[in-house]
């Protein structure tokens, strides 16, 4: 493992009701968030291969573990998104070289397909910084009913020399959708945005 | 008589492998069941309210099982328990203390014969008000190594109207537990004291 961890976490959010009116079955979503030492915290690095690296193998690890926090198989998943805080001593595109060129593809592996790019976001912050993962459709962008973000924290971390990583991934769309849009059964899932 | 009317549960796992020291050779596992529920007397003053304490019990049992599995599904692997509330802003502190007697009965009666009393906290406080519910040994107050607390919340959560209620359960000691005092071993069990 090339990552090293100081903290998995997992949380499991499950809503069944809405201004008094059953979410009927209820809306269930995870995100699973590791906190790993920043290789490259408190100085500039120009290749960042390794951070890509740590980024793939989370990419595995933490699909898994939201997934099996949610109890369903990979391929029912309806959503999903991943972000990123760096603390104090690294710098945001510590947070894009994990992100983004390589955590994807073990992502969609767990998931069966995943056509639609996984929305994300990333941050500098200090330790209990919320951080706002964003969510939509793993295979057609522009589900309305499944844009989504999902809140985590977690009170000590990141530390000045780690990074909170997080993947969140949904069994469906927001409580109570009702802001039109293509729908999930409208899905043509060939080009990852309808 | 009131109907516990349950808008959003959230199970909360975390997993510390280290905190700058040796990595463990058990991690620590701490968990957190929240669920968001309609406060009954929010809005105005109710002399009466301590019936509510037994509607609150089949809740507790089903967020207390919750932690067990989300612990890895054996009760003996729960050494420290916590819990808390926060009461939205249309709630007074009272209502908070509702939670004593139905959350301490879950955990102990799901733990079997956990002995001490379980430590607890709570607020009135908006949606993403955070709560740091403090941690004890099951059997023994004054074990040190066990003293902990987990920071929890709900970003959405509670409303005006509603109650956050949390129960918290943990696996272990601080991951690098050592200053002294009682330890694990020498519970005597008999007060739930030492």
């Amino acid at each position: 493992m090339k990552a090293k961890i100081r903290k998995i976490l997992t949380f499991v959010e499950e809503t069944r009701t809405e201004m008094g009116k059953a979410v009927n079955p209820p809306t269930r979503r995870a995100a699973a968030a590791a906190v790993i030492e920043n290789p490259f915290a408190g100085r500039y690095v120009e290749d960042l291969a390794e951070l890509m690296g740590i980024g793939e193998e989370l990419g595995a690890l933490l699909t898994e573990r939201a997934v099996a926090a949610l109890g369903i198989p990979g391929a029912s998943a309806e959503s999903y998104g991943k972000a990123a805080a760096v603390g104090e001593n690294g710098e945001l595109e510590h947070a894009a070289a994990i992100l983004h060129p390589k955590l994807g593809t073990p992502v969609r592996k767990a998931l069966g397909k995943g056509a639609a790019l996984i929305p994300s976001s990333k941050k500098r912050g200090g330790p209990g910084v919320a951080l706002d993962i964003p969510l939509g459709h793993k295979d057609a962008a522009f589900v309305r009913s499944h844009f989504d973000g999902m809140e985590i924290r977690v009170n000590d971390a990141p530390r000045a020399n780690e990074i909170l990583v997080a993947i969140a991934v949904t069994d469906s769309g927001r409580p109570l959708a009702r802001v039109g849009g293509l729908t999930k059964d409208q899905i043509k899932g060939e080009d990852g945005l309808r | 008589m009131h109907d516990v009317l349950v808008r959003k549960r959230v199970v909360i796992v975390e997993e510390i492998f280290h905190e700058g020291g040796p990595l463990a050779t058990k991690p620590l596992r701490r968990a957190a069941a929240l669920v968001a529920i309609h406060n009954p007397f929010a809005g105005k003053y109710v002399p009466e309210i301590a019936g509510f304490m037994d509607d609150l019990n089949p809740l507790g049992l089903e967020m207390a099982k919750a932690l067990i599995a989300a612990l890895g599904g054996d009760p003996r692997l729960i050494e420290g328990y916590g819990k808390g509330a926060i009461v939205g802003t249309a709630g007074e502190l009272e209502h908070g203390a509702l939670w004593h007697v139905p959350g301490g009965y879950a955990m102990r009666e799901i733990l079997g014969n956990a002995k001490a009393i379980v430590a607890s906290t709570k607020k009135v406080g908006g949606p993403g008000t955070r709560l740091d519910v403090p941690i004890t040994h099951i059997n023994a107050s004054y074990v040190r190594s066990h003293f902990d607390a987990m920071e929890v919340g709900i970003a959405d959560a509670p409303k005006n109207d509603e109650i956050l209620l949390a129960l918290v359960m943990t696996t272990g000691a601080r991951v690098h537990a050592r200053v002294g005092g009682l330890k694990a071993a020498e519970i005597k069990g008999e007060d739930g004291l030492r």
